[in-house]
């Protein structure tokens, strides 16, 4: 953070003129990024930016056409990403790359093991593993498989790993998009240790404000290229976000979120959930849901937020309570039964619960409506292609054809195919788990608006987000969940950024006093 | 993606030849075989060949249509041997009168034909079943009746052979429609309706959707239980079919050895033919190229003089070259 430590740092990284096509495609044109000894630097740019080319080109994961890499002051080359972490450089995934049924030692140890007589020497291991962990105050049981942890933990076990190996420098790409905001906080400490004992970290983010919170520096992307190095201090967010699109400033909203400028005709209730109970995680939620307006669920991780919306889509089963939709008793056994009475749900994740990646854009369009779609069980292609281009065409889906593979998409446009696979077959409720998660700013901002527009039109929706902003500036109600019980109801001038953090910490009582 | 790969045809003819040879490497490879025998295997060119090499592969194709749309939603079926060594032992037993005397032979023949196919149906069903049901491993679940249904086919004929000679029945396996042989345009008639249903069914994308990624699917309303319930019912209704087949041809009904060692001759025309062996795409034309070259691969060495258990060495090699080929066309 204090930048004043580091006013004449040496490049402990430094990649100059790099480029990289595919099939003659550009990918990556002359890009150049320098991160010093112990500094934090930001990467960040819309997806196809050219991020992750540059990142794969450092930990050796593919190759370059030309420039040249400086490492720890000398020209560096890694043939694998194993060769780079041997080198110095450790790679943190999104998805969190480590062996989900070995114990946490073997996790941080794997390739490096410590031997005794030509056997493992488990009582090492198992005590350098506390101590790295220890590190980071996590005192856990080291011993216990990786999957029994929290994603949190297990970025920290990815991290430990990396000091293991003694990494120079650690590239985090996108640590915080599954973290809340408490295991933000502790993510954000590490970094800060990480910082002091002279590690440097290049640091992949879509959010804006965490830039500010532990880095030092910013390279921003735009096409293929390195567009902008400077000061975090020295740069506003509006200033980034107009790098990041290549406008001017004047041109970028005021608001963080497109939701801005609600027209809501609100209407009856068409959902009502009472006490609804599935286990430990949602003990007695209880929320409506009106026609033409969007609900926001707000809460932290572990809250309960995505098992309610499984419950109300039919995808998880319920233990106690009851659902009414329009007024009558609704239960739904099975996700056909919801998707029956008009209810889409779009989940949090994308690779594992949406898109279906060998099918094509308009396969995957049509999943949920394909019943419809077809007589006597031969699907109609003609009445696909026509609603698939429709689709296309409003939602402003960038593919080559309706033919092209869903997997070749950007993560935006993935997800408005997904959108468009609900909004195909007309419903009266959308739930929506994390609809922007992980997608560029640009397409970001097209799904915020087409779910206001629709709202507009009379859509009920049911929206979960981790983003704060999401949720109050695009909600006309919000649900706070904790321990999974609802503690909060807000709607119109009471959402407020304050009230809503307030009820996610600490519950009811005390959110009612940040109340206006 | 498409526009780039035709934009580099017109550049580079040499690197696009071999991406056209990846994407078509199994009908690339029948058409290697085919020259090569036209060239140095004597007689090749002949309708009895012709023939030869269709009876022996159509059986492995029969079962391979159901193992198609097994691997298409991400399952295997190790039983249809064993189911076929079902079929193949009710049938007997039916129109031998054996078990039930029925005195018109045509109406025998029917019957037993018809309940021998619906019983190996029946045992697929109940895969599928144990699989949706109890959310075992397809691979597990199958072996229950790989290892048992053999036994059960022994057991429900006291473990004695079954011979026949019998018109009315054989012509399954010896008879001739148009001078084609009977089970070839079964086969061929298989081929033709499941790629069909593959390609432009509500059920043949259901199979893919889940094939592709099941939890999705679920959550997209697909009733993926009974879908997978349909599939491995259809995968018992080919093996028995084809054990049917196999007695006709055997003139008798033995069942340890009806359909032995089947499981793996259907999973290798289908990885063979360019089937994602962990589901979501299929190609049942391809299963019968897949099983076609094998026949063929084998037929060239045993005509050319070299032994069986080199053939088998060759079709291991095939198996393992049409894998990377499956990785060279993903990357």
């Amino acid at each position: 953070m204090d930048s004043a430590e580091i006013p004449d740092r040496q490049n402990l990284l430094s990649m100059r003129n790099i480029s990289k096509a595919f099939a003659g495609i550009p990918a990556l044109s002359a890009s150049s990024l320098d991160v010093g000894q112990a500094e934090v630097h930001a990467l960040i740019g819309q997806n196809g930016a050219g991020k992750s080319t540059l990142i794969k080109i450092l930990t050796g994961y593919i190759g370059r056409d030309t420039g040249d890499i400086i490492f720890d002051g000398a020209s560096f080359e890694a043939r694998s990403p194993q060769d780079a972490q041997a080198k110095g450089i450790s790679t943190i995934y999104q998805e969190i790359n480590l062996v989900p049924y070995r114990s946490i030692t073997e996790n941080i140890c794997l390739g490096r093991e410590s031997r005794r007589f030509g056997l493992l020497d488990w009582k090492t291991m198992h005590e350098e593993a506390r101590q790295l962990m220890a590190r980071f105050n996590i005192d856990i049981d080291v011993r216990k498989p990786l999957l029994a942890f929290n994603t949190a933990t297990q970025q920290m076990v990815a991290i430990a790993r990396a000091i293991g190996f003694r990494a120079k420098l650690v590239i985090m790409d996108e640590p915080t998009s599954s973290l809340d905001e408490r295991e933000v906080a502790v993510l954000f400490d590490v970094i800060r240790q990480l910082k002091q004992s002279g590690i440097s970290v290049i640091f992949v983010s879509h959010k804006l404000d965490e830039l500010y919170e532990v880095c030092d520096r910013v390279t921003i992307m735009r096409d293929g290229r390195t567009v902008k190095t400077s000061d975090m201090k020295s740069i506003s967010k509006i200033e980034l976000v107009a790098s990041m699109l290549g406008r001017d400033i004047s041109q970028v909203s005021k608001h963080a979120t497109a939701f801005g400028g609600r027209k809501s005709q609100i209407g009856n209730v068409l959902l009502e959930a009472n006490s609804l109970n599935a286990g430990h995680k949602v003990q007695d939620v209880s929320l409506s849901v009106r026609r033409g307006e969007i609900v926001g669920l707000a809460g932290l991780l572990g809250a309960g937020r995505t098992e309610t919306a499984r419950l109300i889509f039919g995808a998880d089963r319920m233990h106690k309570g009851a659902l009414k939709l329009d007024e009558k008793p609704f239960v739904p056994a099975e996700p056909i039964d919801a998707i029956n009475k008009g209810i889409g749900f779009s989940s949090e994740d994308r690779k594992l619960e949406g898109i279906i990646p060998e099918m094509s854009v308009a396969e995957n369009m049509t999943l949920a409506l394909m019943p419809q779609l077809s007589r006597l069980g031969i699907v109609d292609e003609d009445q696909q292609r026509a609603i698939v281009e429709k689709f296309i065409a409003r939602l402003g889906v960038k593919c080559s054809g309706p033919g092209q593979r869903i997997r070749e998409l950007s993560g935006g446009n993935q997800q408005k195919v997904l959108l468009a696979r609900w909004l195909a077959m007309n419903p009266a409720l959308l739930v929506l788990d994390e609809p922007t998660r992980g997608i560029d700013v640009g397409a970001k901002a097209e799904i915020q608006t087409i779910i206001k527009e629709l709202a507009d039109q009379g859509l009920a929706v049911l929206m979960i987000s981790s983003e704060l902003e999401e949720v109050i500036e695009g909600s006309d109600r919000v649900f706070v969940l904790r321990e999974g019980h609802n503690v909060a109801e807000f709607s119109g001038k009471q959402i407020t950024e304050a009230a809503v953090m307030a009820a996610m910490a600490h519950g009811g009582d005390e959110a009612r006093e940040f109340q206006p | 993606m498409s526009d780039t790969a035709s934009s580099k045809m017109k550049l580079t003819g040499g690197f696009d030849l071999l991406g056209l040879l990846t994407r078509h490497a199994t009908l690339v490879a029948l058409f290697a075989l085919i020259v090569f025998n036209v060239i140095f295997t004597n007689h090749f060119l002949s309708t009895q060949t012709l023939n030869v090499n269709l009876t022996q592969v159509a059986t492995i194709v029969i079962v391979g249509v159901g193992m198609t749309l097994v691997i298409a939603t991400g399952g295997i079926d190790l039983s249809v041997g064993s189911m076929m060594a079902i079929s193949g032992a009710i049938a007997p037993l039916i129109f031998l009168g054996t078990a039930v005397k029925i005195s018109e032979i045509h109406l025998a023949v029917a019957v037993g034909m018809v309940t021998a196919v619906l019983v190996a149906g029946a045992f697929g069903w109940f895969n599928g079943w144990l699989i949706t049901r109890f959310r075992i491993q397809p691979i597990i679940a199958t072996l229950v009746l790989f290892i048992a249904g053999r036994g059960i086919a022994q057991v429900s004929t006291n473990g004695n052979l079954q011979p026949f000679k019998l018109a009315q029945f054989q012509w399954i396996g010896l008879g001739r429609w148009f001078g084609i042989p009977v089970q070839v345009i079964i086969m061929v008639a298989l081929v033709a309706i499941a790629a069909w249903v593959l390609r432009r069914s509500l059920f043949g994308r259901q199979i893919l959707a889940i094939g592709g990624n099941e939890r999705a699917a679920r959550l997209s309303g697909i009733p993926v239980a009974s879908v997978k319930r349909w599939v491995y019912c259809i995968s018992g209704l080919c093996s028995g079919i084809a054990g049917l087949v196999v007695i006709a041809i055997n003139s008798s009904s033995d069942a340890n050895l009806v359909g032995l060692g089947m499981e793996l001759d259907a999973i290798a025309a289908v990885a063979v033919g360019g089937t994602l062996l962990s589901g979501g795409r299929a190609t049942v034309t391809g299963t019968l190229i897949g099983a076609l070259i094998i026949q063929l691969v084998r037929y060239t060495l045993l005509a050319n003089g070299v032994n069986d258990d080199v053939a088998k060495l060759v079709k291991a090699a095939l198996i393992v070259l049409a894998v990377w080929l499956q990785r060279q066309g993903r990357s």
